[in-house]
């Protein structure tokens, strides 16, 4: 990223405009709908975080190079340009108050998909020198040392060996031929050690073969999060190298959001190419054995419980009953919050906001909106099934006082096994 | 063009031509510099399909889930209210089946007269309610452009002028018709040119949405 430039910049933003960014452009009203969906507008009732308008500097390019009219009005000098004072005053309104939840693109009355056009501008953002700092450090980490964290193998290391001794299981690490190549995030492996436990104890009970790799265990990507092709696809070459090495059918996603975007749907556009194996998040691979029957379960938790559905996962992937399916197997007593599945609202850390310090504060009052909708149904506990929505949950419940511990679901299952 | 008459043979004869030339041209450059574009291959593994879901929310989107509903009724109704008095007006009062008849061949009963008065004039009052909420609005007024207002202009223009026209509120009455013809072509020939694409775009950008979510099982 040594030669960053306005005119890189205005590049990536001419390589990113396809078909549906013309016809969102195209279509566009100036209705303010959006809005209505964008937790950063709605808690802070600030208009500059109105979701269509944090693309100006990406639909100025298209009016300007991609329409006649456009460029018959920049002929007799009308039309306005993208400069770099302008990409800097854009750049907190793309980071710092989005986190490409895409819940705006659910709303549009003309249809356009907001959050795939954000995606599109950070390329530009990044490639201009407007990141955040804290995302350009994350993906320098992420690159160099293979976490965003700084985080090395022997960490994880240490991990193994405390799920090892605590449930007298193997933890299998580079086993050639299993079905299953397990990532992990960074945060998990420093903040859940609980989910590589519990993992080990489903696999382990419902019979799966699997394995860590220590060529790539992590999963996250922090070029996705800030919006740089070669960063994201750096990392995305990693995890195929991994998997290719030790020759698995599947690939698990863990209990993280951006991740699964990553390695299942971006990756392999990524890479240019299909993957010789299939992608899963963990929930889906958990139902999956759920619905089998090769998850057998003791007892239900009692107390109220409501979940989060991460944006990534539900809203963006289409993962939706699968984890009610799983909550009805372990939950006497679960509650959706009012507004979930596809319409969830964001807990307002993700798309990269959590690694960008710059944000803390807002992304503290955009979680307004989650503290509201889990004060409508008063659960007892929180389910979630993202590490950084569990970590913004964990942080904001307690910045408000409310006394609402937040599990993974992957462990609330693993709770539940039937003992061999 | 010294004559109400001959006003009105120029709004009905020459302009009309080249309001419609106009518009067709431009709408066919805009549609080809969106398709032009194309989209990149996608190598990620589909969990659903693509045409249903576009083809879906094409129509789905015209209806606000129920949160939006609630947060912003008053944007979701009076925005609903004047875009389908403007189609109920254009497509079902007689004298416009007879000009699509005699343009296309196409004809299909109309609604009476007093109906399409009554629906004019709702019509007229969500448009303006619609400019006084674009007005006000903080988030509105944060993204309105001089366009903006100039699209407004021209929507409603055709709409008052019809009003006027069939309550002959301006005379000589081929004056008043003359001048309802004019506002449409002026609508006709700006419409390539602004946010008015949306009429057709939105159906292509609620498409590709559709397909986008539809492809990642999520029907948007």
């Amino acid at each position: 990223m040594s030669e960053l430039s306005l005119e890189r910049g205005l590049d990536a933003l001419r390589a990113e405009i396809d078909a549906p960014v013309a016809a969102f452009f195209s279509s566009c009203v100036h209705c303010g709908l959006c809005a209505q969906a964008c937790l950063f507008y709605l808690e802070t009732g600030d208009p500059q975080y109105t979701p269509i308008k944090k693309l100006e500097p990406l639909r100025r390019v298209w009016e300007a190079e991609f329409t006649l009219f456009g460029r018959l009005k920049g002929l007799i000098g009308l039309n306005k340009k993208v400069t770099d004072e302008m990409l800097a005053e854009w750049e907190p309104l793309l980071y710092d108050s989005c986190t490409m939840c895409g819940r705006c693109s659910m709303i549009c009355p003309v249809g356009n998909d907001i959050q795939y056009m954000i995606r599109k501008t950070r390329e530009g953002m990044v490639a201009s020198g407007h990141a955040p700092e804290g995302l350009i450090t994350a993906a320098a980490r992420a690159v160099r040392t293979g976490s965003p964290m700084g985080l090395k193998w022997k960490t994880l290391q240490v991990q193994i060996e405390h799920v090892e001794a605590s449930s007298g299981l193997k933890v299998p690490v580079d086993v050639a031929g299993a079905d299953y190549l397990v990532l992990l995030s960074s945060m998990e492996i420093i903040n859940f050690p609980e989910y590589l436990e519990a993992i080990t104890k489903i696999f382990d009970h419902a019979g799966l073969t699997w394995t860590l790799s220590t060529d790539c265990y992590e999963a996250t990507n922090a070029g996705i999060q800030i919006g740089n092709k070669d960063i994201a696809a750096t990392l995305v070459q990693r995890i195929v190298d991994a998997a290719i090495k030790l020759k698995v059918k599947n690939v698990i996603s863990p209990e993280c959001g951006h991740a699964y975007t990553a390695v299942r749907w971006e990756g392999p556009n990524l890479i240019g190419k299909s993957y010789p194996f299939r992608v899963f998040h963990i929930i889906e691979v958990l139902d999956e054995l759920r619905a089998s029957g090769r998850i057998k379960t003791e007892g239900k938790e009692m107390d109220r419980l409501s979940m989060h559905d991460p944006c990534n996962l539900a809203r963006k992937s289409g993962v939706i009953q699968q984890q009610r399916n799983l909550m009805d197997l372990v939950a006497d007593n679960f509650v959706d919050l009012k507004e979930h599945g596809r319409y969830q609202w964001c807990c307002g850390a993700g798309g990269g906001v959590s690694s960008n310090e710059r944000a803390a504060e807002l992304k503290m009052t955009a979680f307004k909106r989650k503290k509201a909708q889990i004060e409508e149904v008063a659960p007892e506990r929180m389910v979630t099934m993202c590490a950084t929505c569990r970590t913004q949950l964990e942080e904001g419940l307690e910045e408000f006082n409310m006394d609402i511990p937040v599990v993974g679901l992957t462990e609330l299952i693993a709770e539940h096994l039937v003992e061999k | 063009m010294s004559t109400p008459m001959e006003f009105l043979l120029w709004t009905k004869g020459p302009m009309f031509d080249w309001a419609i030339a106009i518009f067709a041209l431009g709408m066919l450059a805009r549609l080809v510099e969106i398709f032009w574009l194309g989209r990149k291959p996608d190598y990620a593994e589909a969990r659903g399909s693509e045409w249903g879901p576009g083809f879906r929310t094409m129509i789905s989107r015209s209806l606000a889930d129920p949160g939006t509903f609630k947060r912003a009724g008053f944007d979701v109704l009076v925005g609903w209210i004047w875009h389908l008095g403007f189609l109920i007006v254009l497509f079902l009062f007689i004298p416009h089946i007879e000009l699509i008849k005699s343009l296309l061949g196409l004809s299909w009963p109309g609604l009476p007269n007093p109906v399409i008065d009554a629906v004019t004039a709702v019509t007229l009052v969500g448009l303006v309610a619609a400019l006084i909420h674009r007005l006000r609005d903080p988030v509105k007024q944060h993204l309105s452009t001089f366009e903006d207002y100039l699209v407004w202009v021209v929507t409603f223009l055709p709409v008052i002028t019809g009003y006027i026209a069939y309550h002959r509120l301006v005379n000589p009455y081929p004056v008043a018709l003359g001048l309802h013809i004019l506002a449409v072509e002026i609508l006709l020939i700006v419409l390539p040119f602004t946010k008015l694409t949306h009429m057709f775009t939105a159906f292509i950008a609620r498409w590709y949405n559709g397909a986008i979510f539809g492809r990642k099982g999520v029907q948007s």
